[in-house]
């Protein structure tokens, strides 16, 4: 049985001198060259990089001096957020050789805050995709059934993270990509507010939706790791001044009273039957823990789905237009300018981001523009209208995280309809930029993680970190 | 049907992307269950309704108004060269661009 590390375990292992953080870098490498040739949740090792962070911890140590929050821990780090000197391939073959000139912001305090950055997690290309079957790297497997898949699109650190290969990680989630994964992991998965967290250096799908966020096996790290990711940085206009609060103080305060709102619209056809059982379960535990259910209504959930994908291919397609082969990733040769554009793209994305591109860029052009486009843009609006009205009534909404547990690999790769729908109960949050996490909630079949999501307002993430908590101090992931 | 082969041959060209007749047809396919299911966004009235870009409100931002424009250094030249597949420093070297 492998131990399983909490960021406050690491520090007092280290303060007691029980372990150094070399020990523990050499603990999780052997676990990961032990357990990643069957899972592939790792892309790349920075082992130099880990060394070298950890002879910095270890020496303030021995120095005596104070520790940084996350001293000595070890983490990974979703391969579409940049890591300067550690190539980042994004899952996909145009990164192949990539290596950035520099951190993303939220890498860079990571590592101030003391941690140990053991690798990069495979992810589905350009973070397209529910199973993180999209990754050019082959598909990363449910470390809990490995015929099945983890989620996407940030399944490498998902499992990573649910096997023991990583204390804690970082995911991106645009539509659902860190809260599915964590759901079909078992595993806390939290995506803070649009603008809590700096996306300097989070290689863009689709900007006014993406997001990074922790992973952790509990949701104390959740609040540690938020805490350090998040506040404004001034190379990304978009963070914002909002007070960061001290998450893992606010976790502790009560929820008794609060009153969490369980939307109708969330629970239709569509929903296997053990994971609603599971869910109805975790929502009665709420109640225990005395808080005020009440039935609310989002009338335009159904229409999340199609509005997402219109916003978010839209953008893509104009953020994935950087990728032509003139000043980085693969360039496949051709007689003329153009000619040597199309080959690289032709040849460089994968079928998903291909199938994207031209999606996006469909609804952006001429003729379509009004119909799909700015359509779309309205059809958020009133969606971010249904969570406005929700949080004038009710302190948080609970719902499932995903409609199934983990599939079979290959289960779902024929039909991109049904894939998309997937994402059905996080795109809603995704649009309207409010914060969430996924919580482990049972198992079904004896074995398949159920994930149950919680939502609060904008910048609400005390609030959702509180009910996460309780939710699993009463012992949410056992029901 | 939403979309036809002339329109993704179309959009492929817009977007630079080289397409196989393979993916041509499939993604025609798709693409058209994928828009007739986007077609149930035309069931909401949505003539009074301000399209949303972005999320935050005006208060949220840090960036109320532009931040001063400052000279900074910044020397990743040659670090930035190192990734192009044809650099020839200080530039980055493409086919042709221009016939004589």
């Amino acid at each position: 049985m492998t131990t399983t590390w909490t960021i406050d375990g690491v520090r007092d292992a280290l303060t007691a001198k029980k372990v150094s953080a070399r020990e523990l870098a050499d603990e999780y490498f052997k676990r990961i060259e032990a357990r990643n040739p069957e899972l592939n949740a790792y892309l790349t090792l920075s082992q130099r990089r880990a060394y070298a962070q950890a002879h910095r911890v270890d020496e303030m140590v021995a120095g005596g001096k104070a520790l940084p929050p996350l001293a000595g821990v070890p983490m990974a780090i979703k391969d579409v957020i940049s890591t300067r000197g550690v190539k980042t391939t994004c899952g996909s073959k145009i990164l192949e050789n990539y290596i950035p000139p520099y951190d993303a912001t939220a890498v860079e305090r990571l590592e101030k805050a003391g941690a140990v950055i053991l690798g990069k997690t495979n992810c589905d290309e350009f973070a397209m995709g529910s199973s993180n079957e999209n990754s050019a790297y082959g598909p990363v497997r449910n470390p809990e059934a490995t015929d099945r898949v983890p989620g996407g699109s940030s399944g490498g650190s998902a499992a990573a993270v649910a096997a023991g290969l990583a204390v804690a990680a970082l995911g991106t989630d645009t539509g659902g990509s860190i809260r599915q994964p964590g759901a079909l992991c078992g595993v806390p998965a939290m995506m803070g507010s649009y603008g809590r967290v700096s996306r300097y250096g989070l290689i863009a799908f689709a900007s006014s939706l993406d997001r990074i966020g922790p992973f952790a096996t509990n949701v104390k790290d959740i609040a540690r790791v938020l805490q350090i990711i998040s506040g404004r940085d001034a190379n990304d206009s978009t963070s914002t001044t909002a007070k960061v609060p001290d998450y893992a103080a606010e976790i502790e305060k009560l929820v008794k009273g609060l009153r969490i709102g369980i939307p109708k619209e969330y629970f239709g056809a569509g929903m296997d039957g053990e994971v609603r059982k599971k869910i109805e379960a975790g929502i009665e535990l709420f109640k225990r823990l005395g808080c005020e259910l009440r039935e609310i209504r989002m009338p335009r959930t159904d229409y999340a789905i199609a509005t997402y994908y219109i916003i978010a291919t839209a953008e893509a397609s104009s953020n994935l237009a950087r990728y032509d082969g003139v000043r980085y990733g693969l360039r496949a040769e051709g007689d003329t300018l153009l000619s040597m554009y199309r080959k690289t793209r032709g040849r460089g994305f994968g079928a998903e981001v291909k199938r994207r591109i031209v999606l996006g860029t469909y609804v952006l052009s001429a003729g379509y523009y009004d119909a799909y486009y700015l359509k779309g843009q309205k059809v958020r609006t009133l969606i971010a209208q249904d969570f406005r009205d929700a949080f004038s009534k009710v302190d948080a909404i609970v719902t499932p995280t995903s409609p199934v547990p983990a599939f079979r690999l290959g289960d779902r790769t024929e039909d991109p309809l049904q894939m998309y729908l997937a994402d059905i109960y996080t795109v809603t949050g995704s649009l309207a930029g409010v914060p969430g996490i996924s919580m482990p909630c049972g198992k079904v079949c004896g074995k398949l993680p159920v994930g149950l999501q919680i939502f609060g307002p904008a910048f609400g993430e005390s609030r959702v970190l509180q009910l996460a908590h309780a939710f699993e101090q009463a012992g949410g992931a056992n029901l | 049907m939403k979309i036809s082969r002339e329109d993704v041959i179309r959009v492929a060209e817009l977007a630079y992307l080289d397409l196989s007749e393979a993916e041509l047809e499939s993604y025609r396919n798709q693409l058209d269950a994928i828009l007739e299911y986007i077609g149930k966004l035309d069931e909401l009235d949505t003539a009074k309704v301000e399209p949303m870009a972005q999320v935050l409100a005006d208060d949220q931002t840090a960036d109320a108004t532009l931040r001063e424009d400052l000279v900074v250094p910044c020397a990743v030249a040659e670090d930035v060269l190192k990734q192009a597949p044809d650099p020839e420093p200080p530039y980055f070297r493409v086919p042709k661009v221009i016939e004589r």
